[in-house]
């Protein structure tokens, strides 16, 4: 098995530890991983981006150009990495502020209101947690256990505290996934 | 018993120079590695081992400290990126001429000038060839991955006390700035002073005892003394290149096209491997660890195996000339690398091999560097 | 007085000790560095320390300082002396640290280091020779050099205008917190060679106390690059350097001393 993610978004949305969590719960799963920022600038308010990868054997690259897996939290993230899908493969992404949807025909695309989700649940900053959660029940290459464990390591002591809410979070966000039809609307699987 | 975490590959670095017991670290920020600095403050290892680390008030300042440091025997590093790494050459090469043993680490981003703060492999003339003025030349390791910036610190010190010489770790932006696991060696002891004066202290300046004094020093006005000096410096790299060459072979035994990597790039031209032989394309790959030496006699070797030769850098064609060397108009030898601080990806790589080696495929049938980027 | 008369022991103002080489010293005749170099030595002799001390020469005329020292040394990168003894001294805090620099070393090339040592107050001696020029280089323009001074670099004097005026860096870092101790000395005369080496002592102590910076600038001569005899540089010295560089305590204690 290998996944290969991009996750990209604007800076203070949590897209990098939201990759880190992602790497972390698959070291608890003993996958090779690796998380690749970009850096610089971008940390400051501009667009951020990480790619994850997941895998059984050694990862080569941790760089890419096609992905199995975008997610996508912002209009210019739309605009730079819907062509970065693989063929078959998929594109989550958050409609909040996406004025022009994806138009692909030869992937599978998907839609988490994650930040619609996170205000309900009273925490804009568990966002991240919604939409991962959504990812994890498109590709369930995660155990739910592992990725409490991933919590545990990636966030530092302080904050443990947080983490039952951040997998309520994840698991509001595993139901909460709808299937976007180019064509047609969305709807709820 | 190692511990398992994710880290950056800055801070794993950092961490590593913990637990290899390293005496002391001297830094400036600057981007893409400043979180070697940020890690070793924030770990307080004043307190855990002793360690000294101390933020300078420039790059110079602080490859003195290392000078001061190597001169009394202690294990001392540095670390900067690209422009930094400029200003810490007159005190390499005094380190050289001294015969200090010192580490230093060169996490790489795009130039020249003040360039970009992405990741690049643009030093690699600076790092091989030299560097700072006079007859000298650098053990350089490449790592090309987390673990490896991870082991590489204590691999690094090992050759450096050995040789008494510096050694230069070449990173750059892309394996600084990344996570991956890293197994983390035990806590090792840091020497104490008793030790280090009982182990060194035929040369490192401690004290005058009842011994002769010890003089830590470059110069040598009388130049039939200053070549004696310099010659003894070539005596340690000849035996570097017989004793202390490293290189990693990827899918080589049956390869009819080779490409040449490290670091970074090495990452990313064996991911190229795996996609050519989806394709049905017979790819391999030889990564150097170090840069210099340099596997000039198993490029040599691979030459006879092989069609052509693709040398993957994120420059604009730098280590291509040691390839060539090597190889000796044996097969053709063609480069191919982004620069300014973006990265090729893998496809685009194989898409070079296709085009320049496959293709062309003979000498004097060259596209420009430029064209085939453009 | 002749020779003979000269060599009594009872006329013996000064002797080479024995923490000093056999090595003939590299110095123009009549140039102060031999005496500073002969001071700061016994001083170390004196304490008994020369088995704990390290020092760091420069790059400059004193340069070959380690060949007539015999005690360990390391010779820096030029300006660089201050950050390599910083290394040494906290590696090996119980060590006595000193760096031996003179003007275009410390003042100009070496200004962040001096600066930036003074400022952390890291444990250690500076000994800073100031005669106003590069001597080494053969005789251009330093930072301490006099208004008007001609130099190889500055053929028609110093002219504040386009070269700026002569550097006081001993009052500038006497300033610093990390600066315990900042005097200005000159050994030209037995009395005032005998000032400067009980000003280095008071500095070598300041080191045993774990005080922080102590800074001896010895305004001295250069009688080859001023094109002087060595007698007519000291009485030039006194006429025009004393008055831009006066001696005296500038910090004691860590108290600045009003002038």
């Amino acid at each position: 098995m290998t996944e290969e993610i991009i996750i990209a978004g604007f800076g203070g949305q949590g897209v990098l530890s939201m990759g880190k969590i992602l790497a972390y719960s698959g070291i608890m799963q003993d996958k090779e991983v690796s998380w690749m920022p970009s850096y610089g600038p971008e940390m400051r308010g501009g667009t951020a981006n990480v790619t994850v990868i997941l895998s059984d054997e050694r990862i080569s690259s941790p760089y890419l150009k096609m992905y199995d897996t975008a997610i996508i939290l912002n209009q210019q993230s739309m605009d730079k990495f819907e062509k970065s899908v693989k063929p078959d493969g998929v594109l989550l992404y958050d409609p909040n502020g996406i004025s022009h949807h994806p138009t692909r025909k030869d992937i599978k695309i998907y839609q988490i209101e994650g930040m619609k989700l996170a205000a309900e649940m009273g925490n804009k900053k568990i966002f991240n947690m919604v939409v991962l959660g959504a990812f994890l029940k498109i590709k369930p290459v995660i155990k739910l256990e592992n990725v409490t464990d991933g919590l545990k390591k990636s966030l530092s002591e302080r904050y443990h505290h947080l983490i039952p809410l951040n997998k309520e979070a994840i698991i509001k966000g595993l139901g909460s996934v709808s299937v976007y039809n180019v064509e047609e609307q969305a709807f709820h699987i | 018993m190692s511990e398992l975490k994710l880290m950056k590959g800055n801070e794993a670095l950092a961490e590593a120079a913990i637990r290899a017991g390293v005496d002391a670290y001297f830094g400036y920020p600057i981007t893409p590695q400043s979180e070697v600095i940020e890690h070793l403050m924030a770990e307080r290892p004043e307190e855990r081992t002793g360690m000294v680390v101390l933020q300078a008030e420039s790059e110079i300042a602080a490859i003195n400290m290392v000078y001061g440091a190597a001169s009394t025997g202690k294990k001392a590093m540095t670390s900067s990126s690209s422009p930094g790494i400029s200003l810490k050459l007159e005190g390499i090469s005094y380190l050289a001429g001294a015969e200090l043993p010192a580490v230093i680490v060169n996490v790489v981003r795009g130039g020249p000038g003040l360039g970009t703060i992405q990741p690049s492999q643009a030093d690699y003339f600076q790092s091989v060839k030299g560097g700072g003025h006079g007859d000298f030349k650098l053990y350089v390791l490449a790592p090309a991955s987390v673990q490896e910036m991870s082991d590489f610190v204590e691999d690094a010190f090992d050759i450096a006390f050995k040789y008494r010489a510096p050694v230069l770790i070449l990173s750059d932006g892309l394996i600084g700035q990344m996570m991956e696991k890293v197994h983390l060696k035990d806590q090792q002891k840091r020497m104490t002073d008793e030790e280090v004066i009982e182990k060194y202290g035929s040369w490192a300046v401690t004290g005058k005892t009842d011994r002769e004094r010890n003089i830590i020093t470059s110069l040598d006005l009388d130049p039939e003394k200053m070549e004696v000096r310099v010659y003894k410096l070539l005596k340690k790299y000849d035996q570097m290149e017989k004793e202390d060459l490293r290189y990693e072979k990827i899918s080589c035994d049956d390869a009819e096209y080779l490409f040449v990597a490290y670091g970074s790039s090495a990452r990313i031209a064996q991911k190229a491997v795996s996609l050519a032989r989806k394709k049905g394309i017979k790819a391999g790959l030889l990564r150097p660890i170090t840069l210099f030496p340099y596997p000039k006699h198993q490029l040599f070797e691979l030459a006879d195996q092989v069609k052509g030769i693709l040398s993957v850098e994120l420059n604009t064609g730098q280590m291509v000339e040691d390839v060539q060397l090597a190889v000796q108009h044996k097969v053709p030898v063609e480069h191919f690398g982004r620069t300014g601080g973006i990265i090729h990806t893998p496809e685009e790589v194989l898409e070079a091999l296709e085009d320049k080696v496959i293709i062309n495929g003979c000498i004097g049938n060259h596209k420009t560097r430029e064209s085939s980027i453009l | 007085m002749d020779v003979l008369e000269i060599i009594k022991p009872e006329n013996q103002v000064f002797c080479k000790t024995k923490l000093m080489t056999d090595a003939t010293l590299s110095y123009c005749p009549g140039c102060g560095h031999g005496t500073v170099h002969n001071l700061t030595i016994e001083v170390i002799d004196e304490m008994a320390i020369a088995e704990d001390t390290i020092g760091v020469a420069p790059v400059g005329c004193s340069v070959l300082a380690y060949d007539f020292m015999n005690i360990d040394m390391t010779q820096a990168a030029h300006g660089r002396a201050p950050a390599i003894a910083t290394a040494i001294s906290r590696l090996w805090p119980n060590k006595y640290v000193f760096t031996y620099q003179g003007d275009g070393d410390l003042a100009a090339i070496g200004t962040a280091e001096t600066l930036h040592a003074c400022n952390r107050g890291e444990n250690i001696v500076v000994i800073f020779v100031n005669n106003g020029i590069y001597g080494m280089t053969g005789g251009q323009m330093a930072p301490t050099t006099l208004c008007g001074m001609r130099t190889s670099t500055s053929p028609y004097g110093r002219e504040i205008e386009n070269m700026g005026s002569p550097l006081k860096i001993t009052e500038l870092v006497a300033n610093l917190p990390g600066v315990f101790y900042a005097t200005r000395q000159s050994v030209h005369t037995h009395k005032h060679a005998r000032k400067a080496k009980k000003a280095i002592r008071k500095a070598f102590e300041n080191t045993r106390l774990n005080k922080g910076v102590s800074f001896v600038e010895i305004v001295s001569n250069c009688n080859s690059g001023w094109k002087m005899t060595p007698l007519e540089s000291n009485q030039w010295m006194v006429d025009n350097m004393f008055p831009i560089f006066p001696l005296g305590d500038i910090k004691v204690d860590a108290k600045l001393k009003k002038s």
